[in-house]
């Protein structure tokens, strides 16, 4: 039994209501900016209270008929961003699952040296090796497709590593009941394996969400025409024009548009997120 | 770990494997071929002819000494990030451990960062650090501090070290709340009893069962302020005033895209690489010795 002390409580909850505080002010800012016309922004300091042009601000910024700075409608880049992350998820967790499969449950010659192969791409992040991919991606006439944009961010282990870990926790006497009625190993894993995995799929599901709606530097080299911007990089260039007034109002509307769908797969999915959070980088 | 029973093919899992092993090695292995190899060459700037240079490349970059300063800059930013995004989501976990009402509420605010992209990141904390319309600034001045962030590099510094705790606190948040979670309540009672205070429980006993996740953060942090932050640093300093905030990773970019020279490029890849690698090593090792426990 652990004392109970009010002084220790009450301090508790003034150090976690401080740090939401901290960590909801920048999100909040944003919110408000993108309920003013920019005219209102510009008076220092801020306004720090939301103001009356919501609609207006999220009109322009869905349709893309901003004065100055932005020409393709956010609707826009919100369809390429669902794209690409619904490409980068499902196909990262598919051929993971498969190839996780194939480690865990077959021996065969040479397969030490594929698990390296594949184990070893865990080192290294996109970022480092960024300007070559973009070389054999461009050899490839992938620049500005969907494909492009997405498959070199599936090169990974991440999500094999994950599954590994899972099959080799699952128990060897479920093979032996499967083998003993007659069943192969496809059957096996569509009908054992995969409705097992299904916690550890939507944790990844969450994560590779997440990791491929928010990836910013590929997409930066490797989208060079503007209807195939994802979101986060709309946004960045909506700020980058020079000499133009930067819309804060617009900029922040898309800031927010671009925080909404992987916020919401976070909040409601949070049970797996942390979950799989905590066991990816076991 | 091995499984005991297994399925019999010689062709099977070749086929399982065939995505994975296709995609990384396009993707991946012939990209990192091409890093060692570009970076032992140099291409003219018209990109017509090539030629072999040996380690010039990177003798060239040790004798940088804007190379050399984007070290120390990188090395600064890291420990800044590392330091502080570990002590105040330390601080955090320990106390949402000690709360029952209300906690759901903290933990979803507290993990909300995680779910905004880096270079969002960047663009909140512009907002709210501008020198025209920011309100921070605005505060600050009020104080007697004039901030800008455009011709200060210290200010630039600080900025980007802040949008970068901010991004990375969920994570470490969750992380330690989850170390915290796991420490038997049976050890605590137990010192409790004995008449140790909360506050030399928590030095005597949670910090140091805390301290492998401290570590394992350690090492994610290192990593993530290396690579990770490259879109809050385009979003808010693009590597300025000068090159004051231009990092490893940014520089990687910028020498190659913006300033068209490949062969440096490849060779600060290489470095990076090298590094990394030797970032993981260090992490594996550690998990070696956390099974021994």
């Amino acid at each position: 039994m652990v004392e109970r002390s009010p002084t220790l409580g009450i301090l508790a909850h003034f150090v976690m209501i401080v740090g939401v505080l901290i960590v909801a002010f920048p999100i909040y800012l944003a919110f408000v900016a993108s309920t003013h016309s920019p005219q209102e922004i510009m008076q220092a300091p801020m306004p720090i209270l939301p103001g009356g042009h919501f609609w207006e601000t999220y009109k322009t910024a869905l349709l893309g008929t901003g004065a100055s700075s932005s020409h393709v409608a956010v609707g826009r880049m919100i369809w390429v961003s669902f794209v690409i992350t619904f490409i980068i998820t499902f196909g990262k967790i598919s051929i993971s699952l498969l190839s996780a499969f194939a480690i865990v449950y077959f021996r065969f010659p040479l397969r030490n040296l594929c698990f390296w192969l594949i184990f070893i791409t865990l080192m290294l992040p996109v970022e480092v090796r960024i300007g070559p991919t973009y070389q054999v991606v461009a050899d490839l006439g992938m620049i500005n497709t969907y494909a492009g944009l997405s498959v070199p961010l599936i090169a990974s282990a991440t999500a094999t590593f994950l599954f590994r870990q899972f099959f080799l926790t699952v128990p060897d006497e479920l093979v032996e009941a499967a083998r003993i009625d007659g069943a192969g190993p496809l059957r096996f894993f569509k009908d054992v394996l995969l409705p097992l995995s299904a916690t550890s799929i939507a944790a990844l599901f969450v994560i590779q969400f997440i990791y491929g709606w928010n990836q910013y530097l590929w997409p930066l080299i490797a989208a060079t025409s503007e209807d195939m911007y994802p979101i986060v990089i709309g946004i960045k260039q909506m700020i980058g024009g020079g000499d133009s007034p930067v819309e804060w109002n617009v900029v922040m509307a898309t800031a927010i548009l671009a925080m909404l769908p992987p916020t919401l797969v976070v909040v409601l999915m949070q049970k797996w997120f942390v979950k799989g959070l905590v066991d990816t980088e076991k | 770990m091995e499984k005991r029973v297994l399925f019999r093919s010689t062709w099977l899992p070749w086929v399982l494997l065939a995505p994975q092993l296709f995609i990384v090695g396009v993707f991946f292995f012939w990209p990192a071929g091409q890093a060692l190899v570009q970076s032992l060459q140099q291409q003219d700037a018209f990109g017509s002819s090539v030629t072999w240079v040996g380690f010039d490349n990177f003798r060239t970059l040790w004798a940088d000494e804007t190379y050399m300063a984007s070290f120390k800059t990188t090395l600064i930013f890291s420990v800044l990030v590392t330091v502080l995004g570990l002590s105040i989501a330390l601080l955090l976990a320990v106390f949402a451990d000690r709360i029952t009402k209300g906690a759901t509420f903290y933990k979803t605010v507290l993990i909300l960062p995680y779910a905004v992209a880096p270079v969002v990141t960047g663009l909140l904390w512009s907002l709210m650090f501008s020198t025209s319309v920011g309100i921070v600034t605005y505060w600050l001045k009020r104080l007697g501090i004039q901030w800008n962030h455009l011709l200060n590099g210290d200010h630039a510094m600080a900025l980007i070290v802040m949008a970068s705790v901010w991004k990375q606190i969920s994570y470490n948040f969750l992380f330690f709340l989850a170390g915290l979670t796991s420490i038997p309540k049976s050890l605590i009672e137990a010192a409790a009893i004995d008449g140790a205070r909360p506050w030399r429980r928590f030095w005597t006993i949670q910090l140091p069962l805390l301290s492998p996740t401290a570590f394992f953060l350690l090492v994610i942090n290192m990593v993530y302020s290396f690579f990770d932050t490259f879109a809050i640093i385009d979003a808010t300093t693009q590597g300025g005033p000068g090159k004051d905030t231009a990092t490893l990773v940014y520089r990687v970019y910028f020498d190659g895209f913006r300033g068209m020279d490949f062969g440096s490029s490849a060779a600060q890849s290489v470095v990076l690489m090298v590094m990394v690698i030797a970032l993981t090593i260090i992490q594996f090792k550690f998990i070696e010795k956390k099974v021994n426990y």
